[in-house]
């Protein structure tokens, strides 16, 4: 079955987009594909320079490790691991020694303002503050872009403020590329970039 | 993967975390290598003492007796009864050139063995010194029945465990002591204590050995003796030549020399073979059993470790959204299987070998292990490895499992 039919799209490093649309316009399967987590039957994506398709799953887990940062509408974090474990969590699989993934992770954290709560579980934080931890799990392999799928579908609208002005903070002072995929245009709005899209074609 | 101390730690917590079902799953595992060695070290030690009943007994011997006629001959009717003699033994020696020992025995039951106020109801028997070589005695004070003993005559005995133990109740070695048997002395030289169960007219145990010609005149028993005991050279089944035996014997005492029933010749042949037989039975009973239950202990792994994954869809997904290669769930997944086979097998080795000395323990006498229970190093390296490989079986189709978890799976499982 084909959802997406024809997308031509080109973001430019350090560029905040979001992609809009209605549930089943293919917004999903266009993250998933860009976040090479889905493969693609036609056409061409490139990543930083690299054509990515037909990958093997051991590679396309090494792309996903180095290249995206995923930041999921339900966190995601694993449940029995403390904060910074799971910011260590990538660095792990890239094969980063014990000590400096620590160093790398307690970092990350402490930019997020979490460094007090780097021992504590999921569980025991709100969601805003498991969201950051989420997002530092996301930067801490100093990744290419930062795929977030509703990043504030789960938040209260006062929380999910402050996660985007975290997001628009990060992009402008560290120039990380950023695709918001939401449905809210509140959130949108904040983007410098919006990409409509409608069954399965973009109309911006 | 990458192993450092947090793999391990990984491997660890995820077992921990569900304690009561990684410790129920484990004790199949436990249970079927217990099962397996301690059946493996039962089995032979049970053997064993099977064969300790044979212990020292020539395995290609036969047992010649006399009983009543069963077929009229020459005249004769049947129900005759007739008595081995010692001329029998010659005979044999010159027309059966296949066998090897021909040693006769003469017995008597009830005979009363007193040293001082100890007294013991025994039977005598009267042995030649070649009888060792059918019945190996196990000397634990002096020697056996030797060729001067019967040379010249002389009023020498060698005594049975029990016997011993009854008439010496102090211990000490008993050598050079007299003991009266019904009315004559005899001066002990030996203490056998072999303790085979082949009951040759008394057990060993229970027996008083004195030289033959002097138990034929102490006792008047002319010249007839009880039982002749025969060994056949090797390559000879005694089987082959029983007929021949039986022949000679019968022709010089006027008996049909088809009559089986007269001229009994009892093959020890035949017994053996009927051990080995029964134990290659329990063997075979041994390892279907052993193996089959911790074949059932290992699937449980799997079974208990195929809901582990199922449960964990959502964290795999996510470890495989930020960069998990299927290699490392894989190894992930195997290892924890792994891990809970070989701690719960390593328990079951350790709790059988616990369990085996024991029953060795229990199994020795005077220091001397009557029987060996415990199982050999190898056996539970074998078993141990044994384990290893059931665990990454066991962890196999979980593992699969996992690995065909997308990450995008992760994303819509909530």
């Amino acid at each position: 079955m084909h959802v997406l039919k024809g997308i031509d799209l080109d973001i430019q490093e350090g560029e905040l987009v979001s992609i809009m649309g209605a549930s089943g316009s293919g917004k999903s399967t266009l993250l998933n594909i860009l976040g090479i987590l889905d493969d693609y039957d036609e056409g061409e994506y490139t990543l930083d320079g690299t054509l990515i398709k037909n990958l093997s799953e051991t590679r396309a887990a090494e792309y996903r490790n180095r290249m995206i940062g995923f930041i999921f509408q339900s966190f995601n974090l694993i449940g029995f691991k403390t904060a910074v474990e799971n910011v260590e969590l990538p660095l792990f699989y890239q094969g980063v020694s014990r000590r400096k993934r620590h160093q790398m992770a307690m970092d990350e954290l402490e930019k997020m303002g979490l460094k007090d709560w780097a021992t504590h579980y999921p569980n025991e934080m709100s969601g805003g503050q498991r969201q950051r931890v989420a997002i530092a799990r996301a930067l801490v392999t100093r990744p290419q872009i930062i795929l977030a799928d509703e990043p504030t579908g789960a938040l209260d609208s006062k929380t999910g403020i402050e996660v985007m002005d975290l997001l628009k903070r990060l992009n402008h002072d560290e120039h990380i590329t950023m695709i918001i995929v939401t449905h809210d245009p509140g959130v949108a709005a904040q983007t410098n970039r919006v990409i409509h899209i409608k069954d399965g074609v973009i109309e911006e | 993967m990458r192993i450092d101390i947090d793999t391990y730690h990984e491997l660890l917590e995820t077992l921990l975390r569900n304690k009561t079902r990684s410790f129920l799953t484990g004790f199949g595992v436990f249970w079927g290598v217990f099962m397996l060695v301690a059946l493996i070290g039962g089995g032979a030690g049970l053997k064993e003492m099977l064969s300790n009943n044979f212990e020292g007994f020539a395995t290609n011997a036969a047992m010649i007796w006399e009983q009543q006629t069963t077929k009229p001959y020459h005249g004769f009717r049947k129900g005759r009864m007739w008595s081995l003699t010692t001329v029998d033994v010659e005979r044999l020696r010159a027309q059966v050139p296949q066998l090897d020992v021909v040693s006769p025995i003469a017995s008597k039951w009830g005979v009363q063995a007193v040293n001082g106020d100890h007294k013991y109801n025994c039977s005598v028997k009267g042995q030649l010194p070649e009888y060792a070589r059918v019945e190996a005695p196990t000397m634990y004070y002096g020697r056996f029945l030797n060729e001067m003993d019967i040379a010249q005559q002389r009023k020498v005995c060698v005594l049975g465990k029990r016997v011993y133990k009854t008439l010496f109740p102090q211990g000490g070695d008993p050598c050079g002591q007299l003991v009266r048997l019904d009315s004559a002395y005899y001066s002990v030289v030996g203490v056998n204590y072999a303790g085979g169960n082949m009951n040759i007219n008394g057990s060993a145990d229970e027996s008083v050995v004195v030289p033959l010609s002097l138990m034929q005149r102490a006792f008047n028993m002319g010249e007839d003796i009880d039982l002749i005991a025969i060994t056949a050279r090797k390559g000879t089944a005694i089987s082959d030549i029983t007929p021949r035996i039986r022949e000679v014997v019968a022709r010089a005492h006027d008996i049909d020399p088809t009559d089986e029933k007269a001229v009994m010749v009892f093959n020890t042949e035949v017994l053996f073979g009927l051990m080995d037989s029964l134990f290659e039975g329990v063997d075979l009973l041994i390892w279907l059993v052993g193996i089959g239950t911790l074949l059932a202990g290992a699937i449980g792994v799997s079974n208990i470790m195929m809901v582990t994954v199922k449960e964990r869809t959502t964290e795999i997904g996510i470890r495989r959204a930020i960069g998990a290669t299927p290699r490392v769930i894989l190894s992930q997944i195997i290892s924890e299987s792994i891990l809970l086979t070989a701690v719960a097998g390593m328990s079951g080795i350790l709790f059988a070998v616990f369990v085996l000395q024991m029953l060795e323990l229990g199994f020795t006498e005077d220091g001397i292990v009557k029987s060996h229970f415990q199982v050999s190093f190898w056996t539970a390296i074998a078993s141990a490895a044994l384990l290893a490989l059931l665990g990454v079986l066991a962890g196999l189709a979980p593992a699969a499992r996992a690995m065909s978890i997308k990450p995008v799976d992760a994303m819509r499982e909530e």
